[in-house]
Parts: C-alpha cells; sequence; structure tokens
C-alpha cells in the first residue's frame, strides 16, 4: 500500500490553490447544470424543487430547434473543410521548406492570435461585398478559416512522429505518390487529424463572436440565439441549453482523449498534442 | 564479363556549391555483390540513393540493363533498398508490411500470401506474420525489412548500412545471413558501410570512396595488398606509413629514401625525386633482435619498443624508429611464448619487400 505523503506547509498550499483554481472553474458550470433542473420559472438558487420542464421546452420550441439545426449544417461542412485544407497544409509545410513557409504558418494560424473581434469585423466587411452576409456558404466559410489553424497545429505534430524514409521506401516498393500517401502517412497521421477534426466541430459549435456579425434572424447559429434570448427575457431555457452544448462538448472532447490515447497505444506516439 | 546490370556513368550530385558526388562511374556485374566504402559524408549513401531514384543526379546517365535509368521515378525502377532505419510502416503487420510491394504491383491475395510465406521462410522468420513491427527486436526488424526488399524480385538490391545500428554479435551474423541470401537468390548487390571489416568479408569487390570519388574498385584482396592510395591503405585495414623521397625507380619496384635508410616497395607510375610514402601493414612487420640479418628481398629498420598493448588474439608493439616515427607491429601471441621483447628494448624491424607498397605522398 501507497503511504499517504505527510502534509507539509508546502503541500498545503499547493493543494488549496490547485482546489480554489477548480472552483473557479466549475463553479458556474455547476450552478448552470443544477439550474437547467430548476422547478422554479425564473432563475433562483439554490432551486426550490428540480424538474426536466426547461429541456422539453427547448426541445419543443421551433426557434431553438432551427438555430440548432443551423449550427449542425454549418458545424459539420466546415469542420471537415477545415480538416481538408488543414491536413493538406500542414504536409505542404512539413516537406517543401521554402522561403515564407513561417510567413504562411503565421497567416494560417494568425485566427487563434487576432482577437476575433478584428476577425469577425473584417469578414463582416468581405462578406457584405461578396453577398455571402447572412448565409450558412458563409457561416461555413468564416468557420472554416477560424477552425484551420487547429486541424494543422495538430497535424502537423503528427507529421514531425512520422519517419520521412517511410515514404521514400513506399516508393521504392512501387506506390505512387499518391497511393504512398493514403496506404502509409495517412494512417499514421490520422489520429492528429481526427484529434483537429473534433477541436474543428466543438469550437465551430461554440462559436459566437463571427457568427454574431454574419448571420442574420432567418439564418442564425444557436449560439447568437442565445446571446440574443439572454439579453432580452432571462428564460431559465437558456441553462439546458447551455447544459446540453457543454454536454457535447464534453463527449467529443472525451472522443479526442480516445483518440490521442490509442495512437499511443501499440504504435510509436502520435498525437502528443499539446492543448 | 556477361552485360553489365547496372552502369553507372560519370554521375555527379552537387548541392550549392558542394560536390556531394563528383563523377562517379562503375558497373555492376550480374549477381554481383559491390560494397561502397567510405567515411561518412563520402558521397557513398547519395550515390545509392540516385541509383534508388530518391535523388536526382545533377548530371551523368545512369543504365539498368542498358536502358536509361534516369528518366524512371523510384516506385517503377524495380529496385529494392533496405534503409538503415529499416522503415517499416509501424501501422502494419509484418505480413502487411512484406506485402506491400505486391500489392502495388497487383498481385492476387493467394498469389500475396504465398511470397510472403516464402520471403518469411528465407529470413528465418516464418510464423511473424501477425506482429507489429514494434513488437520485433532490431535484428528481426532488419530480416523484415530484408524480406521486403527482396519479395518483388526486384532486378537488384540497395542495401544502406543496414547493420549500422546491430551489435556486433548480430552484426557478424546477418553478414554472414545475407552473404547466404545473395548467394541463394542469386541477385545484384550495392551495399553500402563504412566498416571495412564488413566489407573485406562480404563483398566481390569493393568501391572505397573519398570525398564524392571512388579512390579504388576492386577485390578485397587487391584493396587490401595493393592499395592504390594513401587513403585506401589508411582507410581499409591498418597501415604503417615511412615518407620519404622516390630515389631508384623501374620495373615493379621503387626505393625511397627514408632518412638514412633505403626501403624498397611494389610500385607503379612513380617519377625519381618525388615525395613518397612506403606503407606496410602491421602484420606484414616482424621484431628481431637489433643488428639481424635481413634478406635481400627484405627491408629493415632499427628503433626501440614504446609500448606493448595486449588484444588477446594479438600483441600490438609500437617501435619508435630511430628518426620519431611511431610504427605499430602485431604478432601473434601464443599462451607458451612469453614475449622476449619488453618495453624499451632496442629491436630491427624486418618485412618483406613484397609486403610493401609505395605510394605517391
Amino acid at each position: 500500500m501507497k503511504k499517504p505523503r505527510a502534509l507539509t506547509p508546502w503541500r498545503a498550499l499547493r493543494l488549496a490553490v490547485c482546489g480554489l483554481v477548480a472552483a473557479m472553474m466549475l463553479a458556474p458550470l455547476a450552478i448552470v447544470l443544477t439550474l437547467s433542473f430548476s422547478a422554479a420559472p425564473f432563475l433562483t438558487f439554490p432551486p426550490p424543487g428540480f424538474s426536466l420542464q426547461w429541456y422539453a421546452k427547448f426541445f419543443a420550441d421551433p426557434v431553438w430547434m432551427a438555430t440548432l439545426r443551423t449550427s449542425v449544417m454549418v458545424m459539420i461542412p466546415s469542420s471537415l473543410c477545415a480538416s481538408a485544407l488543414g491536413t493538406a497544409a500542414a504536409i505542404a509545410l512539413s516537406r517543401v521548406r521554402f522561403r515564407g513557409a513561417s510567413l504562411l504558418i503565421g497567416l494560417l494560424m494568425a485566427p487563434l492570435v487576432v482577437p476575433v473581434i478584428i476577425t469577425a469585423a473584417a469578414i463582416f466587411g468581405a462578406f457584405r461585398v461578396w453577398g455571402l452576409y447572412g448565409t450558412v456558404t458563409g457561416l461555413i466559410l468564416a468557420h472554416t478559416v477560424l477552425t484551420i489553424p487547429f486541424v494543422l497545429s495538430t497535424t502537423l505534430a503528427s507529421l514531425r512522429m512520422v519517419d520521412r524514409t517511410l515514404e521514400s521506401a513506399a516508393l521504392t516498393l512501387g506506390a505512387t505518390p499518391w497511393r504512398s500517401f493514403w496506404r502509409v502517412i495517412f494512417p499514421l497521421i490520422l489520429p492528429g487529424v481526427l484529434s483537429g477534426l473534433l477541436f474543428a466541430l466543438v469550437i465551430s459549435f461554440d462559436e459566437l463572436t463571427v457568427s454574431l456579425f454574419i448571420s442574420t434572424p432567418t439564418v442564425r447559429p444557436i449560439t447568437v440565439q442565445m446571446w440574443s434570448d439572454v439579453r432580452g427575457s432571462v428564460d431559465p431555457t437558456i441553462t439546458a441549453i447551455a447544459t446540453s452544448l457543454f454536454l457535447f462538448t464534453l463527449v467529443v472532447m472525451l472522443a479526442e482523449t480516445l483518440v490521442s490515447r490509442r495512437a499511443r497505444g501499440r504504435r510509436p506516439p502520435l498525437a502528443a498534442l499539446g492543448f | 564479363m556477361l552485360a553489365p546490370v547496372l552502369e553507372l556513368v560519370a554521375i555527379r550530385k552537387v548541392y550549392g556549391d558542394t560536390v556531394a558526388v563528383g563523377d562517379v562511374s562503375f558497373a555492376l556485374g550480374r549477381g554481383e555483390f559491390l560494397t561502397l566504402l567510405g567515411p561518412s559524408g563520402s558521397g557513398k549513401t547519395t550515390t545509392l540513393m540516385m541509383v534508388a531514384g530518391l535523388v536526382a543526379p545533377s548530371a551523368g546517365t545512369m543504365l539498368l540493363d542498358g536502358k536509361p535509368l534516369d528518366p524512371l521515378p523510384p516506385y517503377k525502377r524495380n529496385i529494392g533498398l533496405v534503409f538503415q532505419s529499416y522503415a517499416l510502416f509501424p501501422h502494419m503487420t509484418v505480413a502487411q508490411n512484406i506485402a506491400f510491394p505486391l500489392e502495388m504491383r497487383g498481385m492476387d491475395r493467394r498469389e500475396i500470401q504465398r511470397r510472403t510465406g516464402r520471403a518469411l521462410d528465407l529470413v528465418g522468420l516464418p510464423g511473424y506474420e501477425t506482429r507489429y513491427p514494434d513488437q520485433l527486436s532490431g535484428g528481426q526488424q532488419q530480416r523484415i525489412a530484408l524480406a521486403r526488399a527482396i519479395v518483388f524480385e526486384p532486378r537488384l538490391l540497395l542495401m544502406d548500412e543496414p547493420l549500422g545500428a546491430l551489435d556486433k554479435k548480430l552484426r557478424e551474423q546477418m553478414q554472414i545471413e545475407i552473404m547466404r541470401l545473395h548467394k541463394q537468390l542469386d541477385i545484384s548487390v550495392i551495399y553500402v558501410t563504412h566498416d571495412q571489416d564488413e566489407a573485406l568479408v562480404m563483398s566481390d569487390r569493393i568501391a572505397v570512396f573519398n570525398s564524392g570519388r571512388i579512390e579504388q574498385l576492386g577485390a578485397p584482396e587487391e584493396l587490401y595488398e595493393r592499395p592504390a592510395s594513401r587513403f585506401v591503405a589508411d582507410f581499409l585495414g591498418e597501415s604503417n606509413f615511412f615518407p620519404g623521397i622516390a630515389k631508384v625507380v623501374g620495373g615493379e619496384h621503387c626505393e625511397i629514401e627514408h632518412g638514412k635508410d633505403r626501403l624498397r616497395g611494389r610500385s607503379r607510375g612513380l617519377a625519381a625525386g618525388q615525395a613518397a610514402v612506403l606503407a606496410v601493414r602491421p602484420e606484414r612487420i616482424r621484431l628481431a633482435p637489433p643488428g639481424s640479418p635481413a634478406l635481400a628481398s627484405e627491408n629493415f629498420v632499427s628503433g626501440r619498443v614504446r609500448n606493448i598493448v595486449y588484444l588477446g588474439k594479438s600483441r600490438k608493439y609500437i617501435v619508435q624508429i630511430d628518426d620519431g616515427v611511431e610504427i605499430a607491429v602485431f604478432e601473434q601471441a601464443r599462451g607458451d611464448r612469453i614475449p622476449t621483447v619488453g618495453v624499451g628494448d632496442a629491436v630491427t624491424l624486418i618485412w618483406p619487400v613484397d609486403d610493401s607498397t609505395v605510394l605517391s605522398a
């Protein structure tokens, strides 16, 4: 049996700080989660009793359902596009050494660094001119740009783990460059690509700022609807929606952990992702 | 000689200002085992990669069975290559790895299975089909890489320092294994190594590389006994060098003046008055008491023993001759013979003229 370690002052302080940080991060979540099951007709804490009325209201309301559908219709194509483009860019950047390669990486990663409001304003301006304002296509394109950095970084990390001679070996064994990519390189970087894809799904689903700029009442993702809803009445339905979104994110993140853990199993570690 | 399988004519590879390979030419005979030997950075691996098609030559021509090789991409060359790092596909089983080149050639499943099984038998690992590469030892991975490179019956097998990552015992075992496979499959092999012993043991011929050029190409014995340059004499085995000036030149022999001594050796193409070195292998020199008589067909110099190193199968004597040059001498160590020569003793070194080679300095 493991001997319990003595509680030195230093260790006590460390535990206290960790506990405080955890509490700060989890408390709002816990409150929202609890309120979503509240029996009260308005937001009070602690709730007087428990019910599923807000979930029922959420799933019965055609406005919420329409905006949820829009979110899904944006999330899936945009994360697939981001995965394809981000992977292709990662492969090009990992093998071709050219002048401006790091500039290109910087540009592709920019949405992570540039304040979202600036990106949003720029996209808004451009989409007004291009007629993409208030369209699902516009939202898909915008979310693709926002999520490419995630795919790019996870795939680049995976590619760094892949021995370059494997591709040379495949070529000498008779595989065309196309086939050597799909049979040798792609399976090895797949955990990285999948991680990126899952991040893209979550980011797109949770995205508010850019969507706020380019959506209209008819084409509106669920996050925008939540935002406008919170500003008006304070309907506890919002807590049920927030909890649902949180559960979705949690499931995707668990899937991501599973993907990268499986990749570490039998084969050399591929998706040691620094997120 | 039969028509060569592969011919390289003035192959050249330039990276910016550096010449990695400069005008390398050689022909590889059918079924021949040719080793490219040289220190790292001498251009041997680059030459191999150009044959494989993974590096494009800057100039020159390569012919495989008389047909130009240069326009073919690597996947159409039908040349097997074993990498130093093995380059086994980590996400595929042993069987899938070996089947890969056959699948790329569109062979049917049964034929692939038959050939994969036979290749595993050949490398002595039957029953390993379902293992993954990281479940194998280094030596086993090496065998699988070899099996994958020969399973599609390539015209040519290239090996890039395939035993570099293995320990000495396993390396010697694999050397014999590779030689056996070479005989059994009657395949032409180009083998790259920086290990001279490996080259001597395995090769039909050796090409000694030095800074991007072939210094000498020949049978192992020829290179060892008749090195064409000081570099070859030094790189392949161990050599003692006596610097001097060529004095009497004629026929097969040359006499050089080294200090007050006159030494003779086999030589060709040297001019009198030219700076030269006489090279002799440490195991060809005999230690004798000072003033011992030498034959007319022998060279001799006198010196003093500086150091004796016990090497197990032999003793190495470091003898400083009168002008300060240090000479190594190997003598077989026999249990029943206590060395009569000790450190500090004066000795005469004697060796046959025909075991000496005079080279331009």
